[in-house]
């Protein structure tokens, strides 16, 4: 297969394929670092994860038209504004959601499961009515779009080098906000042990709907970084559920560190096959031998706790 | 050896009445009152019931869910499937394809010569026992993996989703030997008898009655027997359960690969009514469906999960009719309301409100006599925790 | 459409009372005088199966998936063909009838499709059926449709291999499609080697097969590589760099869904630019409904080899595209599938008239060699084999979302849903 080519333009494919291999990572780590503090740290399984992330998608969408009709000056700054909408947007209804219906189920998770798999069918006709059945356009400024020369043979995707810095953002500001901040350790109390939380005095109800608005949030962030790579429909948001979970799965429940480290072999080991044998059979073997894995290995990579 | 002491350890009054009224719901009241086409659609419905009461029992009685339940009902259905476009595929029926005898879609595939794995549904026989007992041999692979590692609650729910994923991808991937995306179709007979009769249509009907009546009568004696205390126990302490001796693991696999074998059935049953079987039916999202069938008939009751797995598809039938736009609407407001309002469902409904006064009705009928109270009023909600 | 609907069951109170609605349509008529009436077949004479069919109307279904995935692609259609339908009512109707549609709902679900078409076929005994988008929709209603002999109009281009007394074919077949395309790209950009890729269902890897051995028996080319992905996958990035290291002359796509939102912004991102000379890329799969999606500017340059395009200039498409956009909105995009959807119920009107019956049987007798001279593409025939001839056209993507079509076969390519020789 590479015996055409020369060592110098192997090079340069091996190192654009690292490339996408780490574009991909970054594309996991968003869609998975919202569920991790959701059903990682607080237990939820929220299956309306996806629709969070088109939400955040949509959110885009209308900054855009916003500003090409509003502000065509500063089109090309929208998406940073955009980011932040989403990220509202998403929260915002996070929170609503945890308020009437999340809260009474915290006992119960795999009801939430159920429940919020109803939301899910909710959001997606809700979308189809406001938006159309149809996916939606999100023009995306030009300077995001075409790629950056980095030697005369390997060229990056300029977007795809956003979407990484973004992911890096946001586990920085989440692992931070978790691990080195006051409502961190609340958070981390409250998921420890409810009784004693309130015991000492930490509103554990105000904790649990700031967290879970958290990692809502994050989606919508995620969803809105997507529409650079793929597509915005009412129906988008399910095609990153199971691939969501199962990265949350396989870095361990409850660390955030599993997450990223399982986003990592995930991406790597579906781009490398990818790479060699082409998109379906790549993402079942990739599938495939993570849940081999954690047939052997149920607490995935960095957990210690789910034996019971 | 009796298992019983007397008969209505094995069926109190109460659920003695609850099967009578099933048994006449099913065979007198909708045969009479439907024509052949709607009956049709019920009998598929019935399919799904199925995999709801397996699902009470995984579920309801031994607490792990599975959110993959579709790939043992695809896995039925497909046995069945197999078997019946083999018979649809004589070398006469196929004489304009390239190579007459295999199925069409291999034939456009470029596949010249019949996969090995096709050749022994040739035979109805195998065919029928495979419809039981491949679902039974994945589930027990599953079951022996997980729970021999203690991995339960919503891990294994995740992981069987994904195992579910990846059926389809296979099945969708692999088309040449599946059918891929489109599913198995084009089915015509069974042993040269046309299964699109209206004549062919009430006997499946019935056949799935039958059938359906068998498994809840078979899912009825486990829950009463020894294994169904030792997995209702276990789904309160598991810890304790395993520290009177007893290996869990066995159980659990036990008890999921019944209800896989139930879902198979399922699957062929459905098969045989629709006239084909598709990759629709195996992903993520029927799976969690038929779930719900279980958790709106309440997923402690065997007999409510007949009627949730009806009652939801007759709603969405009705609502898709009618209010297309409408029903997603309907039906996230109707998982929310259930899973919010009425954990235990439709039979928690019937338990808490009608039962006492069906109860009065009956002593008064048939004298005094006294009642053990209703499995699922006497149990609190279900309670599962992620960790211990 | 509820409205529709009523009228469906008002239909259905009016078959069991057959009686006093004939003797009330007797009263009418002695008492009002209907000039209609007089070139008006009677009922009788025109239906003799028992279908939806009236002294004034005449009923027909339009099924697809208004909810679920594939909502977004089958939207169009349904505008199209209701827009047909109101259109042919306005000139009269047909022999003498107005046409009322019964809508169903697929919801992107194949056994949904199997039972909605029993319903209509067996419950609303509708004259004709237009609908379904997919392949496997409608490989799962065709057993339906061919046991209760009912009419299926199929709008979309598809992988052939199929040729049902019960289906009029109204998208082109895979050879009509592909095969001029492929010719027109060889010569015009001397390609030699090609790339294949699409999403992992029958008609990508059915086109891809015909294409590989056209390109390989006839064009003298080569297949450097065929790549398939699983329906919504969203990263592309490997096989993009698998792209680059063949550097094949032309990339063959077909892809669909929301891949191809993905596909086309990788492309574009890892500055494979299709605007430019030294990257060509031939789609049969993207469409104008596609484009809103991938945004114009993403897939300005690649070709698309189809039969119709909303920028087709001649008289009958001006007319299509104004009255689409006075139905449907001012942004109403049309695509090649939405024409197709368009023309099923006007070749259902041809054949009806020119069989003088609603009856199946006569229609299906009648189709073969019924024209459309009035059809936004231009003309087309129906053929022995129930699919179109019809012209195949290149369009080059413009940054506006539109095509320019930069040719179009001479004759009407003939279909051929088992070609010799591609099998």
């Amino acid at each position: 297969m590479f015996s055409d080519f020369s060592t110098a333009e192997l090079m340069a494919i091996f190192a654009m394929q690292g490339f996408a291999g780490l574009i991909l990572f970054a594309v996991f780590i968003l869609m998975a670092l919202g569920l991790a503090i959701i059903f990682g740290q607080m237990g939820v399984i929220n299956m309306a994860h996806g629709e969070f992330m088109i939400l955040g998608a949509y959110v885009t969408y209308l900054t855009s038209t916003l500003f090409s009709t509003h502000a065509p000056d500063l089109f090309g700054a929208y998406f940073f504004f955009a980011i932040v909408f989403a990220f509202f947007a998403a929260a915002l209804l996070g929170a609503l959601v945890e308020w009437s219906m999340i809260r009474f189920l915290y006992h119960r998770p795999l009801d939430t499961l159920l429940a919020t798999w109803g939301l899910s069918l909710i959001l997606q006709q809700a979308y189809r009515s406001i938006f159309g059945a149809r996916e939606v356009g999100v023009v995306i400024p030009d300077w995001l779009m075409g790629s950056y020369q980095l030697t005369d043979m390997i060229e990056v995707p300029i977007n795809g080098i956003f979407v990484m810095c973004l992911a890096l953002a946001a586990t920085v500001f989440v692992i931070t906000l978790m691990y080195r901040s006051r409502w961190g350790m609340q958070v981390r109390a409250v998921v420890q042990n409810r009784q004693m939380a309130g015991a000492v005095g930490i509103n554990s109800a105000k904790v649990d709907r700031m967290t879970f608005a958290l990692g809502c949030g994050i989606a919508g962030v995620a969803g809105s970084a997507f529409t650079m790579i793929g597509s915005t429909g009412p129906s988008s948001g399910q095609l990153y559920i199971v691939d969501t979970f199962l990265v949350v799965v396989f870095g361990g429940a409850g660390s955030l560190l599993g997450t990223v480290a399982s986003a990592f072999s995930i991406s790597q080991s579906q781009s490398i096959l990818e790479f060699f044998m082409g998109g379906s059979m790549a993402k079942v073997l990739t599938l495939l031998i993570v849940v081999m894995i954690l047939m052997f290995r149920p607490q995935g990579l960095f957990s210690l706790k789910v034996r019971r | 050896m009796m298992p019983f002491n007397h008969m209505k350890d094995y069926l109190t009054r109460q659920e003695a009445l609850s099967f009578a009224v099933l048994a006449l719901v099913l065979l007198v009241l909708l045969p009479l009152s439907l024509d052949v086409m709607r009956l049709n659609q019920v009998g598929k419905y019935l399919s799904f019931a199925f995999v709801a009461v397996g699902l009470v029992l995984c579920w309801g009685y031994g607490g792990i869910l599975s959110l993959g339940q579709g790939i043992f009902y695809g896995l039925g259905g497909y046995a069945m499937a197999m078997y019946l476009k083999l018979e649809a595929s004589s070398p006469q029926n196929t004489l304009i394809q390239t190579t007459p005898g295999i199925p069409d879609f291999m034939d456009w595939n470029r596949i010249t010569e019949l996969p090995w794995f096709w050749e022994p549904f040739y035979s109805l026989t195998f065919a029928i026992i495979a419809i039981v007992v491949l679902p039974s041999i994945v589930a027990y692979l599953i079951g022996v993996a997980m729970f021999k590692r203690r991995v339960g609650g919503v891990y294994f729910a995740i992981i069987t989703q994904s195992i579910a994923a990846i059926l389809t991808i296979l099945i969708i991937g692999q088309q040449g030997l599946t059918g891929g995306i489109n599913g198995i179709t084009d089915l015509r007979t069974l042993k040269g008898w046309d299964i699109h009769t209206d004549v062919a249509n009430y006997v499946f009907y019935f056949l799935c009655v039958f059938l359906l009546f068998v498994c809840l009568l078979i899912a009825q004696f486990i829950k009463k027997s020894k294994t169904g205390r030792i997995l209702i126990a276990m789904r309160g302490q598991e810890d304790r359960v395993r520290f009177s001796g007893y290996d869990i693991a066995n159980f659990k696999t036990f008890v999921f690969v019944v209800g896989a074998a139930f879902s198979g059935i399922g699957g062929a049953m459905f098969t045989l009514q629709e006239g084909f079987m598709s990759p629709s039916f195996v992903g993520v999202v029927p799976s969690i469906e038929m779930v719900i069938f279980c958790a709106v008939g309440g997923r402690l009751s065997l007999v409510g999960a007949v009627y949730g797995a009806l009652l939801v598809n007759i709603a969405k039938t009705t609502f898709g009719e009618t209010f297309p736009e409408l029903w997603l609407f309907a039906m996230g407001l109707i998982f929310i309301g259930i899973v919010l309002g009425l954990p235990n469902g439709l039979a928690g409904v019937y338990s808490t409100w009608l039962a006492p006064k069906v109860d009065e009705m009956l002593n008064r009928l048939l004298g005094h006599e006294k009642q053990n109270q209703e499995i699922y009023t006497s149990i609190p909600i279900v309670k599962q925790g992620v960790v211990s | 459409m509820a409205q529709s609907k009523d009228l469906g069951k008002g239909f259905k109170l009016n078959r069991r009372h057959f009686l006093a609605a004939a003797i009330s349509a007797a009263v009418m008529l002695s008492t009002t005088p209907m000039m209609a009436l007089a070139d008006k077949p009677a009922t009788a004479d025109v239906n003799t199966t028992g279908l939806a069919v009236t002294d004034d109307t005449v009923t027909v279904g339009i099924l697809h998936s208004i909810t679920g995935t594939m909502a977004i692609s089958e939207e169009g259609s349904v505008q199209a063909e209701i827009l047909a339908i109101e259109q042919i009512n306005a000139m009269g109707g047909v022999l003498g009838r107005q046409i009322q549609y019964i809508q169903e709902d697929g919801a992107s679900d194949w056994p949904t499709f199997a039972d909605r078409s029993r319903k209509l076929l067996r419950q609303d005994n509708v004259a004709a059926v237009f609908g379904c988008w997919t392949s496997a929709s409608r490989k799962a209603v065709l057993p339906i449709f061919e046991r209760f002999n009912g009419m299926l109009y199929y709008p979309t281009f598809y992988e052939g291999l199929e040729q049902s007394p019960n289906v009029i074919y109204t998208g082109q077949e895979a050879t009509q499609q592909i095969l001029a395309g492929l010719d027109w790209i060889s010569n015009e950009k001397s390609a030699k080697s090609f790339y294949l890729i699409g999403s992992d269902y029958i008609w990508p890897r059915t086109s891809n097969k015909i294409a590989r051995i056209h390109i390989e028996q006839h064009l003298g080319g080569s297949v450097v590589g065929e790549d398939y992905f699983p329906l919504g996958h969203t990263s592309f990035n490997s096989v993009i760099n698998r792209i680059r290291l063949r550097k094949p002359d032309v990339v063959f796509a077909s892809v669909v869904g929301g891949s191809n939102v993905a596909f086309y912004r990788q492309l574009k991102a890892a500055g494979l630019d299709m605007s430019k000379e030294d990257f060509t890329l031939l789609t049969i799969s993207v469409t104008e409904d596609e484009i809103l999606g991938i945004g114009g500017e993403n897939i300005e340059g690649a070709y698309a080899s189809m039969k119709y395009f909303q920028s087709l200039d001649n008289e009958n498409n001006d007319a299509f595209v104004k009255a689409f956009k006075e139905r449907w909105g001012e942004n109403a995009v049309i695509g090649d599938v939405t024409q197709a959807a368009y023309l099923g119920p006007w070749l259902w009107k041809a054949a009806v008239e020119a069989a003088g019956s609603f009856d199946v049987d006569k229609v299906r007798e009648a189709s073969p060699g019924v024209e459309l001279t009035t059809a936004p593409e231009g003309y087309v025939r129906i053929h022995e084999n129930h699919h179109l001839w019809s012209k195949t056209r290149i369009g080059e993507a413009q940054r506006d979302g539109q095509f320019k079509v930069v040719y179009e076969t001479d004759d009407l390519m003939e279909p051929n849903p088992f070609p010799a020789g591609y099998q």
